[in-house]
This record gives C-alpha cells, sequence and structure tokens, in this order.
C-alpha cells in the first residue's frame, strides 16, 4: 500500500514535465522557497502600516480643530477676561466702546434650538412609535426615507422657506413680529431635525425584544400600554441619545439660523424678536472683512470654542446613553 | 358601537372601554405626528417650486451672477459646485476607505483602536461650521492655499471623512466571515483577502456611502463661507487655486438680498440644487438595490 505523498504547491495543476534543466547562473526555485514569503510579507507590512496612516490621520482632525481653536482662544483670553466674556450682557465687538459678553449669543442659540426641540421631540418621538409600533412594515418603509428626506435637504433652503413662508405666516397671527426672528428660525430647525429623533428613537424601538411586548400582551395590556409602558421605557436611553444629538444639532445649525433669525445680539426671552446665535456671528464675521491677528478674528475662535465645548459634551453623552442602550440588548 | 361585555360587571366593562378609546386616540396622535414631518416636506417643495418653476430656464443654467435679478444665472455657482464636490470625493473616499478597511479587517483589539472609533463617532457630530473655522486657520492661513478651490475641497474632505468611514465600515462588517475564512484557508494574505473579496463585496455599500456623503458636502454653505467662497462670481474655475462660488451659497447671497425678483432666482437656485442632490440619490439607491439583490 502506497501513503500518498504530500502535495505540493503547483502539483496537479500542469501536467507533470521533466524540469528544465537549470539555468547555470540560477539556482531551481523551490516552491516552498521562505524567503519569497518574507518578501510577501514586507509588501503586507507595507499596507497594513498605510492604512494604518489612514485610521490615525482622522484623530489628528480633531488634535487640527482644538489646535487651531486653541491658540487663537489663549490669544482672545489674553485680551478679554474670562469672566467679561462669559458674565457681560452685551456683545458688540464692532462698536466704540467694545463689549464682550457670550451671554447673548449663547442665549440665541439655546432660545432657537429650546423652540426646535418642542416642536421635534415630541413629533419625532411619536412618529418613531407609530413607525415601529403602529405601521404596517410597507407602510414604514415608505416613511421612514420620506422623513429622512428632511434631514438631506441643505440648510440653506430651509432657511429660505422661513424667509419667504414661515415667516410671513407668523407675521398674519402676530403682526408686531420682526421681519428676522427666533420663532421663524425654531420652527424650520425643528422640522429639520425630525428625523433625527424619529429614526433614531424607532431604531431604539425596534431593538427591544418582542418578548417583552408578548408578555405584556398576555397580562392583559392594550397597544398603548405596551408602547408607553413597556417598549419605550425599555428603549428609554436610546431615545434620551436620540434627543440629545438632536438638540445638538440644533444649536450647531448655521445656515437657516442666520437667514432667518437675523444678526442682532439680543439678550431676550420674546421668540419674536431678532437675535443672533453663536453661528450666525461666525458667519457675519467671517462675511466682513476680519485682518488675521485683531481682537474680531479671535472672537471668532473663543465663540467656535465655546460652541465646539458645547456640542461636544453633547454628543459624548449622547454616545454614552447610546452605549448602555446597546449594552443592555445584546 | 358597543364592546363584548366582559362578564366582570359594569365598572370593568367601563374602564375597558376607555381603555380602548385611550388606545385609539393615542394611534391617532402617533399617526398624526408623523404627517407633520410629511407634510412640513410636501409643503417647502410645494412653496420653492412655486416659487421657482417660472424663473427655471436654460438662460438661468448659462449666466453668470448679476445685479438685475432677471439676468442672473448660476453658472459660476454650478461649475463651482461640481469642482468642489469632485475634488472632496477624489480627496475623501481613498483616505475614508483605507481608514474603514484598517479599522474593520487590521486593528487589533486595543485602546487605541477605540480611541479612533470614538474619535471618528464625535467628528460626525461637530458642527460644519467648526470644520469652516479649521479651514480658514489651516488649509487659507497656515498653508496659504488661498481662497481657493483646493481649499474649499479639503475643509468638505474633513467634513465628510467621519460620515463616508463610518458607512464603509457598515459595509465591510456585512461582508460574511465565512468568505473571509475560506480565502485565509487557501493561504491568501490579509491584503489579498481585502482586495479580492472583501472589498469587492462591500464596494457598493462603500458607494453608496460616499454618495450620500458628497450630497452631504453638495448642500454644505457655512464651511465654505469662512474659507471665502464669495457670492458674486463671474468666472468659472479652470484651477485649483481659482476663487470659487457654489450653488448653495450663491442661494444664500440672493436670499439675503431685499428684493422680490432675488428671492426668485433664489427660489430657481434651489431647484437647480435639489435637482442636483435627486440625481445623486436616485444613483445611491439604485446601487444599494443591485447590492441587496446579490447578498
Amino acid at each position: 500500500m502506497t501513503l500518498p505523498t504530500l502535495l505540493r504547491p503547483g502539483d496537479g495543476v500542469a501536467p507533470a514535465v521533466a524540469p528544465v534543466s537549470p539555468d547555470p547562473g540560477e539556482p531551481p526555485r523551490d516552491p516552498l522557497d521562505l524567503s519569497r514569503g518574507h518578501r510577501r510579507n514586507f509588501g503586507e507590512r507595507l499596507i497594513a502600516a498605510a492604512l494604518f496612516v489612514c485610521a490615525a490621520a482622522s484623530t489628528l482632525i480633531t488634535v487640527g480643530v482644538v489646535v487651531v481653536l486653541l491658540r487663537e482662544t489663549v490669544g482672545f483670553f489674553a485680551e478679554v477676561p474670562l469672566t467679561a466674556f462669559l458674565t457681560d450682557t452685551r456683545w458688540e465687538p464692532m462698536f466704540q466702546e467694545k463689549h464682550f459678553g457670550v451671554l447673548p449669543l449663547m442665549a440665541g442659540s439655546f432660545m432657537v434650538a429650546a423652540g426646535a426641540a418642542a416642536l421635534a421631540l415630541p413629533v419625532g418621538m411619536l412618529s418613531a412609535i407609530f413607525l415601529s409600533e403602529y405601521a404596517a412594515p410597507r407602510l414604514r418603509r415608505v416613511l421612514k426615507p420620506l422623513l429622512e428626506i428632511l434631514a438631506g435637504i441643505p440648510t440653506v433652503v430651509y432657511g429660505y422657506f422661513a424667509l419667504t413662508f414661515v415667516t410671513p405666516a407668523i407675521r398674519m397671527v402676530f403682526p408686531q413680529t420682526d421681519i428676522f426672528n427666533a420663532a421663524s428660525a425654531s420652527i424650520v430647525v425643528g422640522i429639520m431635525i425630525i428625523p433625527t429623533v424619529s429614526s433614531l428613537s424607532e431604531d431604539a424601538l425596534r431593538a427591544v425584544p418582542d418578548s417583552l411586548r408578548q408578555g405584556a400582551y398576555g397580562l392583559g395590556a392594550t397597544k398603548l400600554e405596551v408602547s408607553t409602558r413597556v417598549v419605550v421605557p425599555a428603549a428609554l436611553s436610546g431615545i434620551v441619545a436620540s434627543f440629545i444629538l438632536a438638540v445638538s444639532r440644533a444649536i450647531g445649525e448655521t445656515m437657516a439660523v442666520t437667514i432667518a433669525a437675523g444678526n442682532l445680539p439680543n439678550l431676550t426671552l420674546n421668540p419674536l424678536e431678532s437675535i443672533q446665535t453663536m453661528t450666525a456671528y461666525i458667519v457675519q464675521a467671517s462675511l466682513g472683512d476680519t485682518p488675521q491677528g485683531t481682537l474680531v478674528y479671535r472672537t471668532l475662535f473663543a465663540v467656535a470654542m465655546t460652541l465646539f465645548l458645547i456640542t461636544l459634551a453633547m454628543n459624548v453623552v449622547s454616545q454614552w446613553f447610546l452605549a448602555r442602550f446597546r449594552e443592555e440588548y445584546r | 358601537m358597543t364592546l363584548p361585555a366582559s362578564g366582570l360587571g359594569p365598572d370593568v366593562d367601563r374602564h375597558d372601554t376607555r381603555r380602548r378609546m385611550m388606545g385609539r386616540a393615542f394611534a391617532s396622535l402617533c399617526a398624526l405626528a408623523t404627517c407633520v414631518g410629511v407634510v412640513a416636506l410636501a409643503v417647502l417643495l410645494v412653496d420653492v417650486t412655486l416659487d421657482g418653476a417660472p424663473r427655471l430656464s436654460a438662460d438661468l443654467l448659462t449666466s453668470f451672477a448679476s445685479r438685475f435679478p432677471e439676468r442672473a444665472g448660476v453658472k459660476a455657482a454650478l461649475a463651482g459646485s461640481v469642482w468642489i464636490v469632485s475634488l472632496t470625493a477624489v480627496i475623501a473616499f481613498p483616505l475614508s476607505v483605507s481608514a474603514a478597511i484598517y479599522l474593520e479587517e487590521y486593528a487589533p483589539r486595543h485602546w487605541s483602536t477605540r480611541a479612533i472609533q470614538t474619535n471618528i463617532a464625535n467628528l460626525a457630530g461637530v458642527p460644519s461650521i467648526v470644520y469652516g473655522i479649521l479651514g480658514l486657520a489651516l488649509f487659507v492661513r497656515a498653508l496659504g492655499l488661498d481662497r481657493s478651490v483646493l481649499s474649499g475641497a479639503l475643509t468638505l474632505s474633513l467634513l465628510i471623512m467621519p460620515v463616508i468611514i463610518m458607512a464603509a465600515q457598515e459595509a465591510i462588517r456585512a461582508v460574511p466571515p465565512t468568505i473571509r475564512e475560506a480565502a485565509y484557508g487557501l493561504g491568501a494574505t490579509r491584503w489579498q483577502v481585502v482586495r479580492h473579496q472583501v472589498l469587492p463585496m462591500a464596494l457598493p455599500g462603500i458607494l453608496t456611502g460616499t454618495i450620500l456623503a458628497l450630497s452631504r458636502a453638495l448642500g454644505e454653505t457655512a464651511p465654505l463661507i469662512m474659507v471665502g467662497a464669495v457670492g458674486f462670481v463671474a468666472f468659472t474655475p479652470s484651477g485649483l487655486s481659482d476663487q470659487f462660488t457654489v450653488l448653495p451659497l450663491q442661494i444664500y447671497s440672493w436670499v439675503s438680498r431685499p428684493q422680490q425678483g432675488f428671492h426668485e432666482v433664489a427660489a430657481a437656485g434651489i431647484l437647480v440644487l435639489l435637482g442636483l442632490l435627486l440625481t445623486m440619490n436616485a444613483v445611491a439607491i439604485v446601487l444599494r438595490n443591485r447590492y441587496r439583490a446579490r447578498l
């Protein structure tokens, strides 16, 4: 009985041919020559290193953002004390008598975000419940992408819509409303962030295991009771994550707010007045001529730093909630 | 309408009826809320179409911006948008896909990998105007690229890279591990597995994500204002160092003028922009459907 010999690479592929008489200058190539593997390894390592560089480059973006913002912000705070920045109630960097209180800008951003949240959070959340618990699969497949279109429309289009449609509509009800006002911006930003809430919340609701629903139905609960007392609480951290992310988007929103809410730093609680948000100030200041190295140029970075820190904090919290949610149902 | 009696007495019946009524009311409320978004979308599209359709003509596409609304067109902006989005694709696509391949196929389970991953997720949430500030300080000023097409494209590349990376990662993750195992079993190296098995299968998904990210770049205004794109340009860019404008910026500059005539051109410009976005998204959907059919 003959034992099968070990197959070597190349065996069985081509008919066995008598080996060509070896070239005297070149040693015969052994198919199991390990040095070939070494060369292959070198190429592999080179590729792996190149890919790693690309992935690491993404962290350079963050480093770049932080370094750029810090450098000019430090220069800004060398001239304007931090306490004045945080407590002064007037933002008048281009006036004769300069004031650098960021409060009016922050208040503007938060007012627009609060208005947008008041619209988008309940609407988005109820839409999510409808899509996840009530809508037939076919209806959901149509409605969800339809809502997501809202997030894909460029923000400048929302600005146009606010100025030429929403504001005139508000002025029909409240004639004393300014042409540029926070309410109009709030409404369009709210529409814009509905899909952030509805899509992410819906994902969270659908991730709740069906056994929980069936358990509740088995105890005689109605669909309303199952949805609001079992499914929503079970998905709560995912829903909260979507809320925070949506509000953070509203705070960072720029063009719709710049076009619709105006450019008047104004510490007010009246949504019918003209205001200015942090983002709108950055746009306004960079549209004008702001030479590098001047204090006005540095205000851009100080305001952007404030905006960056606020949105970063919200995103980190949102991801923490999301991670907790994912852990619960893995 | 009568409901079946429970046989547990009138109190329980009344209670049950109330619960059922509440349930119906809540279902209608949820349906109504969903309608809010859909109706808002419809109103927005109808409003823009009514305002802009009369100004939509071939002249609009072939004329430059003008002081007179009836002569203004989007030629420079359209050319600028095509330049910027194409260049952004060329810069962002290879870098992002390489990063995604590293994270999915090569990266060890290590704190540094998790840090990169967390960082990418956070970058996706940074407001676009902050990228504009980065572009202004880094490309326009520090690297001396000035207010050029290249500065704009680099800035937008940074903006959409996290989005493409995350989409590409998802597409790569969707490739069944059995494919990889089979290839390794035949003696393929890691790069051979990636190059010949994983990438071809993940490509439609990667392309879909890339197109969606690029359509975001097409609609961005704020970061390009920061890097100095201007609203009034009477030429089309012919090189990387030329000044430029883009469609959303042109629309913004028209919207911010008080004259009604400019608002009409702005609406027509919006229709052109939405048309482009629709085309890109249609391509993405076709790709996605082909992908679904194959897996």
